[in-house]
């Protein structure tokens, strides 16, 4: 490399494509296996809505994870927490559920989602600071502390709301497909895509178009000298704490309603997949969890198309082989 | 001291208390007669080394390990299914033991080599999501292992309870099969607890410490991390399904919920943390105190729970009733890792005051 003029413009770090490019590639090398192109779509818009709640889950692990060194094996705790609280909403409002009017349906929806987000992100606060704040920078601490916060919340749903499976029936607007062609598309997937998507850019313009989103990628990079700058750093990763349980709380209202129940071992099973996902992406990357994210759900819904009995097996499968290729996941966060 | 790999407890009160388990503990059949009393004897030694081995990986090399039941269930199952397919004869049970141990052993060797190489948190989630699939796996494959429902089988003659080996009027105690099954545990759980402990007093379980303390520092002084934390996991595997072998010959029975569910994993890591990472004793104390809770304090909150019932208070009886036994666990685990993260045996060591040890 030459010595760089004063004039020259800083060299641009260097796009890395070969990740984005994987999904878009095991999405085309799937048309001839499965055969016909309607079941090819369906399945591939359900990858991409089952990958999109699975994103909105894991994003606020990967986050607190990159940010704060932190690694909350608790996080699923707040996905069941969202999705309970919901309930306290949508089983009062039944009624207007299953009006079939889209707006009416909303109208009840809306308000059930920002209660969840507004809850989880509540007891993120508390668990920040009653679990958290005393193991900053102990690892073994952390996990054997966040797993007990986990077996805490789960006992405490079960206390409150008993053992039993509660049905959550998706508002009737949602329900059916879209049906273009001979391809058919369920709304609620295509709503879950949006919000996912959303999400995703939403994510994306704050963490590098705002000053906060500047902060927060500097403190992955160096805590020392954001501190050592004067910025009150405990603050900046409780609010990216709390705004990733939000974000879980979110994610379990819409799973939820993708499966119509819940039940508090729900977090145990998604705890597992947004570990995975996160793992795939590279801790602490949010462009590596989406991809992973959508990547888990095409291997899940392909494989449970072409060989349902692997898809046991088949997450474990795709994390050997993504780890093979990239040891740190897809996008290695720098410092870790 | 040659028995104790001259690691010795350390403790006038740590050493009467062991005596005291560990006496009470061969007495059983004789001092407290009942099924209960021997079940919870023989559970309390299972756990005992099961536990142990896990602090290997935990309190001596500091890598949190979510997959222990994964090679507890391992072993149980294998001899399940080994006397249900083959009958209750010695040669199903060798055959086993000798798949039982290779398999778990492979598989502990492959996580570690995959796993081990990356940061240590890594390991943690990997063994996490495949001890799940495994779970799934065990309960799906219900060919095999009879799904949900699990594998029951007889065991060989001479362990069964029917069998007499030494009749009541000899000794004023009758000994069977069943007795004997109990005393095969306690010695071999024993043997495997010795031998843990020779191995962490071993310059090899030096360097698992070196590198529990700053692996950078282990790896700069020229050992070889990823082989030594390797090991270590085959090695705490290997006890681990052993432990499952023996449950699964006390129980003559394998399921998932007696030997694969997450639940188990989360009493192994509440009975280290109880008794002391990194201590192997504390393995003992920790088993010991957690399962006579289990037993004795779970009919208790059955107890409280109906009173609080009767008494009309609000959320109580919930909150109270044995099967949220788990939320008081949780708690009691969150406040002993805060507030006693030495556990009993370094309490015991230090007298209370100092909090030595207490971050790695």
């Amino acid at each position: 490399m030459t010595d760089l003029a004063a004039t020259d413009p800083l060299p641009k770090p260097k796009r890395d494509l070969a990740p984005i490019l994987l999904p878009v590639a095991l999405a085309l090398l799937m048309i001839p296996l499965i055969g016909s192109t309607s079941s090819w779509l369906t399945l591939t818009v359900a990858s991409l809505a089952m990958g999109m709640m699975i994103f909105i889950m894991a994003s606020g692990l990967t986050l607190v994870f990159g940010l704060m060194d932190v690694l909350n094996f608790g996080h699923g705790a707040f996905i069941a927490v969202g999705a309970y609280v919901a309930t306290l909403v949508l089983a009062p409002f039944a009624a207007s559920i299953q009006a079939d009017s889209l707006w009416t349906n909303l109208a009840v929806l809306a308000p059930a989602a920002l209660l969840s987000m507004a809850v989880s992100g509540a007891l993120g606060l508390v668990v920040e600071r009653v679990l958290i704040l005393p193991v900053y920078g102990q690892h073994l601490k952390q996990i054997l502390m966040t797993t007990g916060g986990l077996i805490v919340a789960e006992q405490t749903l079960y206390a409150l709301w008993g053992p039993q499976i509660i049905p959550m029936p998706l508002p009737a607007s949602l329900r059916g497909s879209f049906i273009i062609g001979d391809v058919a598309i369920a709304k609620y997937r295509v709503l879950a895509m949006l919000i996912g998507l959303g999400v995703f850019i939403a994510i994306q313009l704050v963490l590098n178009r705002t000053k906060l989103g500047l902060l927060i990628r500097a403190g992955v990079e160096s805590r020392e000298m954001v501190e050592a700058l004067g910025y009150r750093i405990r603050r900046l990763f409780l609010g990216v704490f709390m705004t990733g349980s939000a974000l879980a709380g979110l994610g379990g209202v819409m799973w939820a309603l993708y499966r119509e129940q819940v039940h508090a071992s729900m977090s145990d099973d998604l705890t597992v997949l947004i570990f995975i996902v996160v793992i795939i992406g590279g801790l602490g990357s949010i462009g590596g969890c989406f991809i992973g994210a959508i990547l888990v759900a095409m291997v899940a819904n392909y494989g449970g198309f072409l060989v349902p009995k692997l898809a046991l097996v088949s997450n474990i499968l795709l994390m050997v082989a993504i780890l093979m290729w990239r040891p740190r996941g897809l996008y290695a966060v720098t410092s870790r | 001291m040659m028995i104790l790999s001259g690691d010795p407890p350390r403790s006038r009160v740590l050493t009467l208390l062991l005596v005291v388990i560990i006496l009470a503990l061969a007495a059983t059949p004789f001092l407290f007669p009942g099924a209960k009393a021997l079940n919870v004897a023989a559970k309390i030694c299972v756990f005992a080394a099961l536990v142990a081995s896990y602090d290997l990986l935990l309190g001596y090399t500091g890598s949190v390990s979510f997959a222990h039941t994964m090679f507890y269930g391992i072993g149980s199952y294998a001899i399940a299914i080994a006397l249900y397919g083959m009958g209750p004869n010695w040669a199903a049970v060798a055959t086993g033991i000798v798949t039982g141990l290779p398999l778990a052993a492979l598989l502990a060797l492959a996580i570690g080599l995959f796993s081990l190489r990356v940061a240590a948190i890594f390991f943690a989630m990997i063994t996490l999501a495949v001890a799940s699939a495994f779970q799934v796996l065990a309960s799906q494959l219900s060919w095999l292992t009879g799904g949900e429902d699990g594998r029951s089988f007889q065991l060989p003659e001479l362990l069964r309870p029917g069998t007499v080996l030494i009749s009541k009027n000899l000794f004023g105690f009758e000994i069977n099969g069943r007795i004997l099954t109990f005393y095969l545990v306690f010695a071999i759980s024993g043997l495997m607890i010795l031998a843990l402990l020779r191995v962490v007093n071993s310059p090899f379980g030096r360097v698992l410490q070196a590198i529990r303390e700053n692996r950078f520092r282990a790896e700069a002084l020229g050992f070889r991390t990823v082989f030594h934390l390797t090991y270590a996991n085959c090695l705490a595997a290997l006890v681990a399904a052993s432990a499952g072998i023996l449950n699964a010959l006390w129980l003559r029975y394998a399921g998932p919920d007696t030997s694969l569910s997450f639940s188990i994993m989360l009493d192994i890591l509440l009975m280290v943390v109880i008794g002391g990472m990194g201590t192997i004793y504390g393995a003992i104390i920790g088993a010991t105190i957690f399962i006579l809770a289990q037993n004795y304090l779970q009919s208790l909150m059955g107890v409280a729970s109906k009173a609080a019932d009767e008494a009309g208070l609000p959320l109580l009886p919930g909150l109270l009733h044995p099967d949220r036994w788990l939320l008081w666990l949780g708690l009691l685990f969150i406040a002993s890792v805060y507030f006693f993260p030495t556990g009993v045996v370094g309490r015991l060591r230090h007298g209370g005051g100092k909090s030595e040890g207490a971050s790695h």
